[in-house]
C-alpha cells in the first residue's frame, strides 16, 4: 500500500533582494527547506521540532503550495501536487486543512463563530443545502466541545483555547484526510495546552485523521507523535520512530535539543547536565559548508565542513558522520 | 527585615468596562540574595506585579497595600525616589528584548547612560564599564560589537545585553519577568546558566516571574503560584514540587508536558481561566477545581500549614484525596 502522503526532496527557496541592489542583480537565494524526505501513513502523526528558523513553517506552507516549493509530494500514491495549477488543487485543499499558531489572529474578527465554520462548506460544498450545512457545523462545534449558544459570538469573545478550537473546528468541518498543525498550542497556557492536545489526540482516533504536528517544544511533540522528525537549517538531521528518538537519539543536535528542555521537578533539573552549543544560528543566506550544525557541533571535525551528510532511508536515519549517544566531554555544566 | 516585603498588595486597573483586578490581597518577601519563582499563567498578575513594585504600572492603575523595598515605600514613593532607585538598585529585565532597547540608539550609549545618569561616571569610564559587563555575559569580541546598534544582535545576544544593562549598577535586586519566554529552548538554557551564575557572583536577591515550571525548578529556592489574581501556594521549591497541596499546584504540574518520563500523560484543567473584569466569588479556581464545594465561595486566607509552606485553600489535595 502506497502512503497517503510522500514527499521527496522538497525545497522551497525565497529570493532576497538587498537594500541598494541593482535591478539586474541576480538576488541571494535563501534555502529555507533544503531537500526533504519523509512518509507520512493514513491515521499517524509526525511531529516536526527545530528551533526559530529551521523551515519548519515553511516545509507546511510548501506542501500545500502556499509558498512555492519544489520536488515531489505525493498524495495517496496518485498525485503530485506541486505539478498542479492552482485550479486542480483546490480539489485536494478540502482533504488537507491547516490549523495555525495564533488562534486570533486566524480567525476573520468580523465573522461570527458559525459563519468561520461554514465558510470552508460554501467553498468547497455548494451543493449542501443551508440546513445541511448548519447541522455540520453544529455537530463539529459539538465535537470540538463549543456550546450551541456561543454560535453567533465573534472571535474576540473567546479566550485563547476557544479560539483554537473554533480553528479545529473550521480545519475538520471539510472531513480532511490530513490535518497539519504549525504550533498549534505554543500560544497557549500550560493548562489549555494540555485540552488542545488531548482534543486533537481524540479527534485523530476517531476520526483516522493523519497529522503534521509542527512544534518548537519536544515535549509536546513527544505525547501525540509516532514519528518525530528533527530540522535545523532547512535540513532534516534526525527522524525515527517517537519511542527510538526519545530513548536513543543519535544526532548530537536532538541531544542538545533534548537536554536543554527544562523539566520541571527541582531535583532533576538540577542533576541534569546540559549540552551546551555555542553561538546562534548561522545565517541561512550563508549556511554552512558541509553539515549545517557543524558550527555548534560539539562533535565537529575537520570532515564535516566538506561532506554533506545525507539522512539515509532507514526507520531510525540520522544525517550526521559521527552519530552515537552522547559522549561524557560533550556535556556542560549543571543547572 | 527582609529586602523587599510585600503586604497586602492590589492592582487595579479602571477601563470602560468597569475596574480589572489584576493582583489581590498580594504578600510576599524576599531576602538579599535569595531566587524566588512567581509562576502563572496569562492574566494571573504576575506581571502587574513586578510593574507595582518598579512604579511602572499603566496611567489607569490603581494600587493598594504596602511595597517595601530595604525600609522605603515604594507605592507613595516621588517619581524622583524611584527614579534613584530603578536600575541603581532594583533592576528588572523584560520578556521582549527588541522593544525594550532603544533602536536608534548603539549599545554602548544605551548602556552609558545607565552609569553617567546613576554615578556620575565619565562617558569614557561608562563604556568601559560596560564592554567589561558584555564580557561578564559570555558576549565574543565585546569591545566591538558594544559600537553595534540592537538589530545587528540575535534574538539571545540581545537578551545578554539587557541582562548586562541591568547589572551595570548591581542592584540588590533584580527582577526578571519572562526573560526566557521569546527563545529558542538551547539559547533558553545558556541564558537560565548565565543567570543562575551572575546571580551567585553579585549576590543579588532575583524574581523570576514565568509561566515555565522547568524554569523555576532549575533556578528558584522559594516558589509562589499565582492564579486569577491572587496567590494560591508558597513555599520553598523542592517540597512545593514534590507534593503540591493546592489543587491548582497539583492541576498545573499534571498539565505540564514531560521529556524526562516514558508515560508521563498531560492532564488538561478543564475550563477556562477567569474574566478578571468579573471574577467569580470566592476562590478564583473553585470553577475549575476537581474539589471545590459550597465553603470555597468565599475567599480562604493565605494560612501557614508546614515548615515555610502557606496556601490559600480550605480543601486542600492531602484532606480531599490523601
Amino acid at each position: 500500500m502506497s502512503s497517503l502522503l510522500s514527499v521527496r526532496d522538497l525545497r522551497v527557496t525565497f529570493p532576497i533582494t538587498r537594500a541598494g541592489d541593482m535591478p539586474w542583480t541576480a538576488p541571494r537565494q535563501l534555502r529555507a527547506v533544503n531537500g526533504i524526505d519523509f512518509d507520512l501513513e493514513a491515521g499517524k502523526t509526525l511531529g516536526v521540532v527545530g528551533e526559530s528558523g529551521c523551515g519548519k513553517s515553511t516545509l507546511a506552507r510548501g506542501l500545500i503550495q502556499m509558498v512555492p516549493a519544489s520536488g515531489q509530494v505525493v498524495w495517496r500514491g496518485e498525485t503530485d501536487l506541486l505539478s498542479l495549477s492552482r485550479r486542480q488543487m483546490k480539489r485536494y485543499r478540502s482533504e488537507i486543512q491547516m490549523v495555525f499558531q495564533d488562534p486570533l489572529a486566524s480567525l476573520n474578527p468580523r465573522m461570527t463563530l458559525g459563519q468561520i465554520i461554514a465558510e470552508p462548506l460554501k467553498t468547497h460544498r455548494s451543493d449542501l443545502s443551508s440546513e445541511e450545512r448548519r447541522r455540520r457545523v453544529a455537530a463539529m462545534m459539538e465535537r470540538v466541545g463549543l456550546l450551541p449558544q456561543m454560535i453567533n459570538r465573534y472571535p474576540h469573545e473567546f479566550s485563547g483555547g476557544q479560539c483554537q478550537r473554533i480553528g479545529i473546528a473550521r480545519a475538520l468541518v471539510m472531513e480532511p484526510k490530513l490535518l497539519i498543525c504549525d504550533e498549534p498550542v505554543s500560544a497557549l497556557d500550560v493548562s489549555i495546552q494540555a485540552q488542545v492536545v488531548d482534543l486533537l489526540k481524540d479527534l485523530q482516533r476517531d476520526l483516522g485523521l493523519a497529522m503534521i504536528f509542527i512544534a518548537h517544544d519536544l515535549s509536546v511533540v513527544k505525547h501525540i507523535s509516532e514519528e518525530v522528525m528533527v530540522l535545523y537549517l532547512g535540513r532534516v538531521m534526525e527522524k525515527a520512530p517517537k519511542s527510538a528518538l526519545f530513548a536513543d537519539p543519535q544526532h548530537p543536535y536532538t541531544q542538545a535539543l533534548m537536554s536543554a528542555v527544562p523539566i520541571p521537578d527541582p531535583v532533576a533539573e538540577r542533576a541534569k547536565k546540559v549540552i551546551a552549543l555555542d553561538g546562534d544560528l548561522p545565517s541561512p543566506m550563508a549556511p554552512p559548508s558541509g553539515c549545517v550544525f557543524r558550527t555548534r557541533c560539539p562533535r565537529a571535525q575537520s570532515e564535516c565542513a566538506q561532506t554533506v551528510p545525507q539522512p539515509g532511508t532507514d526507520a531510525h536515519r540520522t544525517a550526521c558522520l559521527f552519530p552515537g549517544p552522547t559522549k561524557q566531554s560533550e556535556l556542560g555544566h549543571e543547572m | 527585615m527582609a529586602l523587599l516585603d510585600i503586604d497586602n498588595l492590589s492592582v487595579t486597573f479602571d477601563t470602560d468596562d468597569g475596574p480589572v483586578y489584576a493582583v489581590s490581597e498580594l504578600s510576599l518577601s524576599i531576602d538579599r540574595g535569595q531566587t524566588l519563582g512567581i509562576v502563572g499563567e496569562s492574566g494571573s498578575g504576575k506581571s502587574q506585579t513586578a510593574f507595582a513594585i518598579m512604579g511602572l504600572l499603566a496611567g489607569n492603575g490603581r494600587t493598594a497595600g504596602s511595597v517595601r523595598f530595604d525600609g522605603q515605600e515604594l507605592l507613595t514613593a516621588s517619581k524622583k525616589q524611584m527614579n534613584a532607585l530603578r536600575a541603581h538598585r532594583i533592576a528588572m529585565i523584560f520578556q521582549d528584548p527588541m522593544t525594550s532597547l532603544n533602536p536608534y540608539m548603539r549599545i554602548s550609549d544605551q548602556m552609558a547612560e545607565v552609569l553617567t545618569l546613576h554615578q556620575g561616571m565619565s562617558k569614557r569610564d561608562a563604556v568601559a564599564e560596560a564592554t567589561h559587563m558584555l564580557d561578564a555575559v559570555r558576549i565574543p569580541s565585546a569591545a566591538e560589537r558594544i559600537r553595534l546598534f540592537p538589530h545587528e544582535f540575535s534574538g539571545g545576544m540581545r537578551q545578554r545585553v539587557m541582562i548586562a544593562m541591568s547589572l551595570l549598577c548591581k542592584p540588590d535586586l533584580l527582577i526578571a519577568d519572562e526573560p526566557t519566554t521569546a527563545l529558542d529552548v538551547t539559547v533558553q538554557a545558556q541564558i537560565m546558566n548565565l543567570l543562575a551564575d551572575l546571580q551567585r557572583e553579585f549576590d543579588m536577591a532575583t524574581i523570576l516571574i514565568t509561566h515555565d515550571l522547568g524554569v523555576v525548578a532549575g533556578f528558584c529556592e522559594r516558589v509562589t503560584v499565582m492564579y486569577g489574581s491572587r496567590v494560591m501556594e508558597e513555599g520553598p521549591t523542592d517540597p512545593l514540587f514534590a507534593k503540591p497541596t493546592h489543587p491548582y499546584t497539583l492541576g498545573l504540574l499534571g498539565a505540564v508536558p514531560r521529556i524526562d518520563d516514558e508515560d508521563a500523560q498531560m492532564t488538561a484543567i478543564v475550563g477556562n481561566p477567569p474574566n478578571m473584569a468579573d471574577p467569580p466569588s470566592g476562590c478564583p479556581f473553585h470553577p475549575r477545581c476537581d474539589f471545590a464545594g459550597d465553603d470555597c465561595l468565599t475567599m480562604p486566607p493565605l494560612e501557614p500549614f508546614a515548615e515555610g509552606r502557606a496556601r490559600a485553600c480550605r480543601r486542600p489535595v492531602e484532606k480531599i484525596a490523601p
